[in-house]
């Protein structure tokens, strides 16, 4: 009976890790980028997010690489027609920067926002966000620098200016301003392959109690267990081992029940 | 081909489900006031964000009595997330806001707090394993029937109901250590707490079941 009890606890405590599927996109194309500068295409994203979604992704991550207000029409039709095929949560980010470029991006079928730039000029447009569509849809998107061994600051604009916040704060007050997920990318890390920042992950993870989706750095099946044990993160973010078929999301699903992770049965 | 009507009052998940329902096959009017309801065959009402919102907005376009009469004339009404929320007596978020009473029972935060003292993740967002609920005898001639075993649903919430009868839990599911309730039936009303138009096939199964009963 105890046993039972402490096995039934221990599968109850931690709910199933979420496999994300990111896509970057730059006008029609999904590209990978490296380290956040380089850029390759990849293909149709649609083609892909159909695939990743019959492949069982829990999720989907649109984010806009240029975003400017001249692309914003193409990632609204990008969402919109995806959105009539893909029935998962899919999650939009990139230069959105009032609660209206919101509500458009929810009006055209995306389930959560990710905000970064406008966020660390504007923290109360994350309660504005959070009060008006919930704060289950307001995701920050924090790209972060490693500064000194264990402190990382926010980056804005792609990468490309400083914001002087550090990145574990910076998390704590988006989560008191109504934050209702953490979308956190290592730049250090993004686009090389080498693993994500396990040191990053957690120190974010510990300092809040909202969810932490991990990005960058994914190469392999022992980066995704590193992240999910050592990091705690609730959700995994991947692009380039999905992208260019290096792993398949049914093989990941499996591989990481198999070293004892709790994903969605499919 | 089965029609369905879907209640606009804002809600930011109104075209996912109009897209969920049109990929099942039906026939997909949508409403903004109360006067399209007395002609559905059934109604779906979707929902995001906060329930006294939900209510303001559903009071604005004069759609509470109709929905209140809709739910009494025994044709099959679908609640999604805080679209079902919004059909109990009261929510307490943001203080105690009153619902339209369809379902007996309360609207309450998740506990924040584990047993042990430990912070529990809110909101709850993902996917999770619905189970039967204890007086439940089987999801046959439910809008939860012929599911694979072990379904998972997305969820995506930090509030959820706690209908005064235990007979009208459908379904629940485990977030870190809580039972919280995923699914209410009364009659013809239904209820999900997750999303079915983004719990990818799963999800689909039970749109369809809803369109034909």
């Amino acid at each position: 009976m105890a046993l039972e009890a402490h096995r039934l606890a221990g599968q109850l405590t931690l709910a199933n890790l979420r496999l994300i599927p990111r896509l970057d996109i730059k006008g029609p194309d999904l590209i990978k980028s490296v380290q956040l500068e380089g850029v390759r295409k990849v293909g149709d994203p649609r083609t892909f997010a159909r695939r990743y979604y019959a492949d069982g992704a829990d999720e989907i991550i649109y984010m806009d690489a240029v975003a400017s207000l001249y692309s914003r029409d193409t990632l609204t039709e990008l969402v919109r027609r995806t959105a009539e095929e893909v029935f998962v949560p899919i999650t939009v980010g990139g230069g959105l920067r009032t609660a209206d470029d919101v509500r458009a991006m929810l009006r055209a079928g995306a389930d959560k926002v990710a905000i970064n730039s406008a966020a660390t000029q504007r923290p109360e447009l994350i309660r504005e966000v959070a009060e008006r569509f919930g704060a289950q849809c307001m995701v920050l998107q924090i790209d972060a620098k490693q500064a000194q061994p264990q402190r990382w600051e926010a980056l804005r604009d792609g990468g490309r200016e400083r914001t002087g916040l550090d990145v574990v704060e910076w998390a704590k007050r988006a989560e008191g301003l109504g934050a209702g997920e953490i979308l956190l990318t290592s730049v250090d890390r993004e686009g090389t392959r080498r693993g994500f920042d396990i040191d990053l992950i957690r120190a974010v993870t510990k300092a809040v109690s909202i969810p932490v989706i991990a990005s960058g750095g994914m190469g392999s099946m022992d980066h995704l267990l590193a992240a999910a044990i050592e990091g705690t993160a609730d959700a995994i973010a991947m692009a380039h081992v999905l992208h260019y078929g290096v792993l398949g999301l049914p093989e990941i699903r499996r591989q990481a029940r198999v070293h004892g992770l709790k994903v969605r049965p499919i | 081909m089965s029609k369905v009507t879907v209640v606009d009052y804002g809600s930011g998940n109104l075209l996912s489900v109009c897209r969920a329902l049109r990929h099942c096959g039906a026939e997909v009017s949508v409403v903004e006031s109360g006067a399209g309801l007395a002609s559905a065959d059934r109604l779906v009402v979707p929902g995001v964000g906060a329930m006294a919102d939900s209510m303001r907005n559903l009071e604005a376009r004069g759609l509470v009595e109709p929905l209140r009469a809709f739910a009494r004339s025994d044709r099959p009404l679908l609640g999604i997330c805080v679209g079902m929320q919004v059909m109990f007596d009261a929510g307490e978020e943001f203080g105690v806001h009153p619902g339209l009473g369809l379902l007996g029972g309360r609207v309450r935060m998740i506990p924040g707090s584990r047993g042990d003292g430990t912070r529990r993740k809110i909101p709850h967002i993902g996917w999770n394993a619905l189970i039967p609920a204890a007086r439940v005898n089987g999801w046959e001639g439910t809008i939860l029937a012929g599911l694979p075993e072990e379904p998972a649903a997305y969820f995506l919430h930090s509030f959820a109901v706690d209908p005064d009868d235990d007979g009208a839990r459908l379904a629940e599911c485990e977030h870190e250590g809580v039972r919280v309730c995923a699914a209410v039936k009364s009659g013809l009303v239904y209820g999900c707490q997750f999303h079915p138009e983004k719990s990818g096939e799963v999800g689909l199964t039970i749109l369809k079941n809803f369109l034909a009963l």
